[in-house]
């Protein structure tokens, strides 16, 4: 039985007279990895604000695991993790003794008094070399690189050990290797039953990871749901799209293609290409009519619906 | 809160900001000594009493005491002490991360505060105790039981005036994102209350009340009185004036033209007042001090918890 870890109703936030968040309606199960995507200013970290009652909504309401955020934000704050943009970190202390400080704050040290917070201990050594971190433990955070300190941000944010997490932008400024890494890190995260809501631009990173998407624009959610789903929908019915390059494509050979079993959609997009919509991957088919047809296939190019297609559609909707 | 409390407690020890302030205060604990020994023969008599007391107050020709060194410092590290409290954490990207914890909003600024005023108090307190060390092992005359307890009150006192410039400091870190404007903002005031509001109180003092070489002894009272109120509204006279009064027990009035004329009547038997009559006379504005200091944490603590969190 799935477990609803987020949910929201009506969710508004207007700062004096501009409304960033309007009428949002969120429901975010267990174990998803939940990609909030939009443009600046869409309303993508308000929302995270409220739900961890660092900001209080307008109107509407949220839960969180089952406590209101603007109500119980301590019972909220205790289970649910937040890497905001930009993250910092004390720079005159060391790796290890920001995440104590983390692990203080969140009373971990008293849930096992009994063993002199060795547990803790353990734990913070086991993420930050999870994370990477491991040879620069005692190293003051001061000397670390952006990509370092992101890191030990998602080190931080999983101390206290979170049912849900937020990820604002965790992979900015990050080369690519690192970003693989931490790609890894949120779907290890996500095994182990902990929901990630990460906010990205990064279509790429978003499509690898995420199972479900919301697409936000103007404080509203314009697209939601699984990332299939939402390419069937944008793409008119067809997820593939087959580029043709065909010399001196006649009509008659677009009446023929248009013929063939699942084609939905045939455009001529320049002189000698044709642009084709289907729900299959139907190029030998089609090669096979072009052939028959007398006409010379050049070229064949499939493209599967893309996020960033989805996103496009969406946002110039909003 | 205990948790940020601490912390921010460890960190002013290891900064570098609190070596150089502490260092800077010792010495300048010392050199007044060094004034007050090369001194102190000429300004005690067989019949003086509080001779201990003596230690702090007594200023060279043109060398200052150390009631004065304490009066020009404290207000600096009253200010180092909180100028950067709030503005720092949000601009390194730490106070987002820190309000994500399970704490409440509060305990960050009454942690920092808290630790700021043990900073504070560990350094008035050594610097005292410096002084009162070197003095007794130098002089050998010990402090007799109201000396010893007229400089706790002054140690208290110069605690809270701290705590004021820390808390009028910390309303600037909430407000301004760079700590440089809190900063500049701070000795701005610092300077303003410390140079410009003597001269202000005179200047319109002698413009009400004017008097010269033939006025009438009330006159010129009235005269001071003045000048005296007006200054009041500066925190830096509220505290010396009550410096004055604990570390100077034969002051038996604030009024300056009062003032002068019991200290410098050569010759006059000097009637020191009892603790409690001291005390009750720099009552006002121990009180003052107090409440300009807690409308200071006020305002920072109001602007701090209503501050919407995306400008953070």
């Amino acid at each position: 039985m799935e477990q609803v870890v987020v949910e929201t109703t009506d969710l508004t936030k207007s700062y004096n007279g501009f409304i960033a968040v309007d009428k949002l309606n969120l429901r975010i199960r267990e174990g998803e990895i939940y990609g909030f995507l939009g443009p600046n200013g869409a309303g993508k970290t308000t929302t995270i604000l409220m739900l961890l009652g660092l900001t209080e909504p307008t109107s509407g309401a949220a839960r969180v695991c089952g406590y209101n955020p603007t109500r119980e934000p301590l019972q909220v704050k205790r289970i649910v993790g937040y890497l905001p943009e930009n993250v910092g970190f004390y720079e005159d202390l060391t790796a290890r003794q920001n995440l104590r400080y983390t692990a203080e704050l969140n009373n971990q040290y008293k849930k096992t008094p009994s063993d002199n917070g060795e547990e803790v201990e353990k734990r913070i050594n086991n993420l930050l070399t999870t994370v990477g971190l491991s040879k620069v433990v005692d190293q003051k955070v001061a000397e670390f690189s952006h990509g370092m300190k992101q890191r030990l941000g998602i080190a931080d944010v999983l101390v206290k050990e979170p049912k849900l997490v937020f990820l604002d932008e965790p992979t900015s400024g990050i080369d690519p290797k690192g970003i693989g890494e931490i790609l890894d890190l949120v779907v290890k995260m996500a095994k182990r039953k902990v929901t990630v809501i990460f906010c990205s631009h990064q279509l790429a990173q978003v499509q690898k990871i995420c199972t479900h998407v919301g697409i936000f624009a103007k404080g509203r959610l314009v697209a939601e749901g699984s990332i299939d789903r939402l390419g069937e929908e944008t793409a008119a019915g067809g997820r593939y799209r087959i580029e043709v390059q065909v010399a001196q494509p006649s009509t008659n050979l677009i009446k023929l293609i248009k013929q063939t079993k699942g084609v939905k959609d045939v455009m001529g997009s320049t002189a000698d290409s044709l642009l084709i919509t289907c729900n299959s991957d139907l190029r030998p088919q089609i090669a096979k009519t072009i052939v028959d047809s007398g006409s010379s296939l050049i070229g064949m190019k499939i493209e599967e619906a893309s996020l960033e297609r989805i996103y496009k559609k969406y946002s110039r909707e909003g | 809160m205990y948790a940020v409390f601490r912390k921010e407690l460890t960190d002013h020890f290891n900064s570098i900001r609190f070596t150089i302030l502490f260092i800077v205060t010792i010495l300048a604990g010392i050199f007044a000594i060094y004034i007050a020994i090369q001194n102190i023969r000429s300004v005690v008599t067989p019949t003086t009493e509080f001779i201990f007391l003596k230690i702090f107050t007594t200023s060279g020709e043109t060398l200052p005491s150390f009631l004065f060194f304490i009066s020009l410092f404290i207000p600096i590290i009253g200010i180092a002490l909180g100028f950067d409290a709030i503005n720092n954490e949000r601009a390194s990207g730490n106070l987002s991360r820190l309000l994500a914890q399970p704490i409440y909003r509060d305990s960050v600024i009454n942690g920092k505060f808290l630790a700021g005023l043990s900073v504070l108090a560990i350094m008035v307190i050594s610097v005292i105790g410096i002084v009162a060390g070197l003095g007794l092992y130098i002089i050998g005359v010990p402090p007799t039981s109201e000396e010893v307890l007229r400089l706790i009150v002054f140690a208290v006192t110069s605690i809270i005036y701290g705590a004021f410039w820390m808390a009028l400091s910390i309303v600037f870190s909430v407000f301004f994102n760079r700590a440089a404007t809190s900063m500049l903002a701070s000795m701005a005031l610092w300077i303003f209350f410390f140079f410009f509001m003597p001269m202000i109180a005179g200047a319109i003092a002698d413009a009400h009340i004017p008097i010269d070489q033939n006025s009438s002894t009330a006159l010129i009272a009235s005269h001071y009185d003045m000048e005296g109120i007006i200054a009041r509204i500066s925190p830096r006279t509220l505290y010396e004036e009550s410096i004055a009064v604990l570390l100077i027990p034969e002051l038996g009035s604030l009024n300056p033209a009062l003032m002068a004329i019991s200290l410098t009547s050569v010759g006059r038997m000097l009637t020191p007042l009892p603790f409690i009559q001291s005390l009750l006379l720099i009552w006002p504005q121990t009180v003052s001090i107090i409440a300009l200091a807690a409308i200071c944490f006020a305002i920072s603590y109001l602007g701090f918890m209503r501050q919407e969190i995306r400008s953070i």
